[in-house]
Formats: structure tokens, C-alpha cells, sequence
């Protein structure tokens, strides 16, 4: 269970001071499916960031598990066992996709191994496990393997921030699956998934939207959704591939 | 056969990754004299009349064979400069692994200058291995200042694979090349200094013949307070194509000058370069301790990577 108390993140812009999240209460229980939503600039990503240690909250405290963990690093986390996706997955010189994997799992992976979690991402591991992870790669095969690495780590907590930014309507699709896919192997993890995408709204047991930097609403998908559709907090990504999809 | 002690064992495993005796031809040097020689039906290895080095001669189609002729120092206050010449016969195909490991315990400085001369016949093969690493840690400085001169012959290939990653106080690289019709080279640099240590490398290729081609590649880490000097330059004097690349990753307080050049002196030179010099980028870093490594770890693994 993750839980964030009186959460507040300033930053300073020229000579004041912004508040981008204030006061800001959550709690996210095991075995859940979460999705946060709210318009751009609500604060929903700097929250992503600040509950994998990126970024450091102003005020209030976060706690996993029941432990306090607002001052432990990023590594200390990730070691707690939270997962953290980019939104735009990093590139590296020379650093292959099986080395990434490795690195994720942290253990002696085989090559069957790497097949499986690239597997779960719709790549087949022959043409991808030796591919160096740089801009060779589309965004949408980049996106995949940044997922395979967070299905890799096996975390108890998975934050992913804006998976479908970035990525073309056809991987898109593909992205759909692959966290239905997740929803349903759930076990007792816990994922928290940043968008505003109505179809990663569709697959939420619970939704949060985030306006202001402030918790708006919370509560079950079958209740919040039919309150944002339409909204900036539950777009569609577009009219026609929904309507073939 | 020259009993070799645990340095030199070690230092002769760093540089030509070698751990027993090898097959093919060699020629082990060690602390300025010839510790072992093994010659082939095809590749025959000669000391020079003057001592100054020696003479690899490699028969026309002599195919999958390989020539190891790894130096070692580990005395202190060693220096030499070695001349080894190879000729290359027509329709080769050989791997050539050189290199040199200095192990300097004490105060007077160890060096090795190694002249290399490479004459490729035509339609050959080569792939040319070259280690340089140091260890040791007297006062006196590592000190390796290589040459290496490569003619191509028509229609022959040449993939030379430097690396120098360790404890080599002062090093200044010089490789020249220059190439006949439709030969290719291909270089790839891989340079990492720390400490006070400064590298100059230099790169001059000559693309002389039709449809000739270049395409030298150097990736360097420079650390603390070291100070790289990367110089690549490609001339085209006749239809052809030359890339240079040279990225560099800075860190600490080290210094990298990269002075990539190109010289067209033909309409249809193809000729192209790239030079980028950069710290680690932040969100690499964050990418791998988001899977739990630590930042020091992270910064090895980035490192690694980039250099292999």
C-alpha cells in the first residue's frame, strides 16, 4: 500500500513561487489498478516523480508498506521495490536491450528469460535482445522496452508515467493490450498508471484525477468515469481508430 | 621456453587476452627481449638484422590464421622503441592481435614505442586487435607512444579494433593509412583516461583510390583530471566515401579537445564527420537507479557500454 501525506511540491519561477502539488492526500492499495488523470499541467507526472524519488516533495511524507520513505533515494526505492516508467524512455550508447533487461532483473537472465518479458511486450526477443537502446529504435518499440524492463523487476508498486505519449495510434493499440494484460496478472501488486487516455481510464479499478495539484475526485472507475468522459481528464486518442478498435 | 612470472602472465592476459599459449604464430616480447617465437607454414616471423624489431611475413592465401605479438614491460625505467613490420600477401584473411601492458612499480619511467607498418596485398583480409593497458603503482610513469602505418592494397579490408583503458600515464597515438581502389578500413577507437594521464590520438587517412572507404570511429571517457586530445582527419583524393566519428563522454575535471577534419581534393569525395563531447546524461543515470543501482553504478554501467 502507498500512501502520500499532505504532499506539496514548489518550484521557484523568476522571483515566485509556484505551486505545481498542495497538500495533497492519496492512498493506494494493493492489488489495484490506478489511474490518475486531470489536464495537462494538473501535476500528475511531478507526482509520478516524486513517489519514485526523482523528485523531492516540498512538505508532507510518503509511506510504503507503512514505512516512511520520503527521504530515501531513488536506488533505495526502486530496491523497496517501486518500478518507475519514463515518458520518454531513455537512450543509451552501446547499452543493448538485453543488458537493460538484465539490469532490470537483477540476476543471471537467460536468453528464454528475456524472451518472455519482451514476449509480453509483443517483441520477439531474436530481432530485438541485441538491438543497441538509441534512437535506432521507433518511440513505439522504445515505449515496449521500457515497459519489459518494469515487467522484469517483478515490483510490488509499478508507476507509469504517460505510456501512450510519444507513441503512434498503432502501438497504441498494442499498448492497450499489453496493460489489460497487466490488469488481469495483477496478483498483489499494485499499478499506477499516469494518463488521460479514456481506454487506460476503461482498464482502472480506481481513478484519481488530479486538478490544481490537488486530488479532485477518487473512487471507483464505474463511478468517476462517467463524471470526466468528455473532459480534459479522459480524451480520445482518435475518433475514427476508437470507433474501428 | 621463457618462464613468465604472475605480472607478466597478468599483464599478457589483459592485453592479448591470453591465458595459455596460442595457436598460429607469436612472438612474445617481454622487457625488451624475445621471450617466445612460433612461426607457421604460412606466417613467418623474423628479427630485423639491426635488433630493432621484427619482420612478419605472411604468405599469399594464408586464410583463418592468426598472429599474436603481445609486449610486455615489467621492469621499471624500461625504455625502447620496437619496429614490426608485416607484409601481407595476396588473399588473406588473418587476425592480427598486438598490444602492450606495462606493469611499473617503480620510479623511473617505463616506455614502449611501437612502430607498426602494415603492407596489405590485394583482395585481403585483416582484423588487427591492439590492447594498451598499465598497472603498477610506483612513481614512475606508463608511457606507450604507438605508430601505426597501414597501406591497403586493391580491393582489401582492414578492421583495426584500439582500445586503451587503463593506467597509461601519457600516450601519442599516431595511425596513418592510406588506401588503393575499392580497400576499406575500418577503425574503431575505444580511449579512457583518469588521473592526470593525457591521450593524443591522431588519425590521418588517405582515400587515394576509386571507390575506397573509411570509416574511423573513436568513443573515449575522459576522468578526474585527464586531458584527451582526439585529431581524426580523412582526405579524399579520388571518388569515395570517409566517415569520422569522434563522441566523447567528459567527467570530473578532464578536458577533451576533438578536432575532427576532412580534406576533399576530388568532386566525387563522399566525406562526412561528427564530433559530440558530453557529461553523462542525468536522466541515464535516473533510468538505472530506478532499477536499483546506485548512482556510482549506474555511471559504470553507462560507461561500459559506451565503451564496448
Amino acid at each position: 500500500m502507498l500512501e502520500l501525506k499532505n504532499i506539496s511540491f514548489k518550484v521557484t519561477d523568476g522571483n515566485k513561487q509556484v505551486d505545481i502539488i498542495q497538500n495533497l492526500n492519496l492512498t493506494v492499495q494493493s492489488k489495484k489498478f490506478v489511474v490518475v488523470t486531470g489536464p495537462n499541467g494538473s501535476g500528475k507526472s511531478t507526482l509520478a516523480r516524486i513517489i519514485a524519488g526523482i523528485e523531492k516533495p516540498t512538505e508532507g511524507k510518503i509511506f510504503l508498506n507503512g514505512e516512511d520513505i520520503t527521504e530515501k533515494n531513488i536506488t533505495e526505492r526502486a530496491n523497496l521495490g517501486i518500478s518507475f516508467a519514463f515518458q520518454q524512455p531513455v537512450k543509451f550508447k552501446g547499452i543493448k536491450v538485453f543488458d537493460l533487461l538484465k539490469l532490470a532483473a537483477k540476476k543471471k537472465l537467460s536468453f528464454a528469460n528475456a524472451c518472455d518479458y519482451l514476449a509480453e511486450v509483443g517483441l520477439c526477443a531474436r530481432d530485438y535482445i541485441n538491438r543497441e537502446v538509441n534512437s535506432s529504435l521507433s518511440g513505439g518499440e522504445l515505449k515496449r522496452i521500457e515497459i519489459a524492463t518494469i515487467i522484469a523487476r517483478k515490483t510490488k508498486l509499478s508507476i507509469f508515467d504517460e505510456p501512450e505519449a510519444g507513441i503512434d495510434l498503432w502501438s497504441f493499440q498494442n499498448l492497450i493490450g499489453i496493460f489489460e494484460s497487466m490488469r488481469k496478472n495483477i496478483s498483489d501488486s499494485s499499478i499506477i498508471v499516469i494518463s488521460h487516455q479514456e481506454r487506460i481510464l476503461n482498464i482502472a479499478d480506481e481513478i484519481i484525477v488530479i486538478e490544481g495539484g490537488k486530488v479532485s475526485r477518487q473512487g471507483a472507475a464505474e463511478e468517476i468515469l462517467p463524471q470526466i468522459i468528455g473532459t480534459d481528464s479522459a480524451v480520445q486518442s482518435c475518433k475514427k481508430m476508437t470507433r474501428e478498435a | 621456453m621463457f618462464k613468465f612470472d604472475e605480472i607478466q602472465k597478468r599483464l599478457f592476459a589483459e592485453v592479448a587476452n591470453l591465458h595459455q599459449v596460442p595457436e598460429g604464430a607469436y612472438n612474445f616480447r617481454v622487457n625488451g627481449q624475445l621471450a617466445s617465437r612460433n612461426n607457421t607454414a604460412n606466417i613467418e616471423i623474423v628479427s630485423k638484422e639491426d635488433g630493432s624489431g621484427i619482420d612478419i611475413h605472411i604468405k599469399p592465401g594464408t586464410v583463418n590464421e592468426s598472429v599474436h605479438i603481445p609486449v610486455v614491460l615489467s621492469a621499471s625505467g624500461l625504455k625502447e622503441v620496437v619496429y614490426n613490420d608485416f607484409f601481407v600477401g595476396e588473399n588473406c584473411d588473418v587476425v592480427i592481435v598486438a598490444g602492450c601492458g606495462i606493469d611499473n612499480c617503480g620510479v623511473q619511467d617505463s616506455q614502449h614505442d611501437g612502430v607498426h607498418r602494415f603492407f596489405v596485398g590485394k583482395n585481403s583480409k585483416i582484423k588487427y586487435v591492439e590492447k594498451h593497458y598499465g598497472s603498477g603503482d610506483g612513481a614512475g610513469k606508463r608511457i606507450l607512444n604507438p605508430v601505426t602505418e597501414v597501406h591497403l592494397g586493391e580491393n582489401s579490408t582492414m578492421e583495426m579494433e584500439m582500445v586503451q583503458i587503463k593506467g597509461v600515464d601519457s600516450t601519442n597515438r599516431k595511425t596513418l593509412a592510406n588506401l588503393k581502389a575499392d580497400a576499406k578500413l575500418f577503425v574503431r577507437e575505444r580511449l579512457m583516461t583518469h588521473g592526470v594521464q593525457t591521450a593524443l590520438s591522431a588519425y590521418h587517412v588517405s582515400l587515394d583510390g576509386e571507390n575506397s572507404g573509411a570509416d574511423v570511429v573513436s568513443r573515449s571517457v575522459a576522468k578526474e583530471k585527464s586531458f584527451q586530445k582526439l585529431d581524426l582527419k580523412i582526405i579524399g583524393n579520388a571518388p569515395c566515401h570517409g566517415h569520422t566519428e569522434c563522441d566523447s563522454i567528459i567527467m570530473d575535471d578532464g578536458k577533451i579537445l576533438a578536432v575532427p577534419s576532412l580534406e576533399a581534393n576530388h568532386v566525387d569525395a563522399a566525406l562526412v564527420h561528427e564530433a559530440a563531447i558530453g557529461k553523462i546524461a542525468g536522466d541515464q543515470l535516473i533510468k538505472l537507479m530506478t532499477l536499483g543501482l546506485t548512482e556510482k553504478e549506474a555511471e559504470e554501467q553507462i560507461i561500459n557500454g559506451f565503451l564496448t
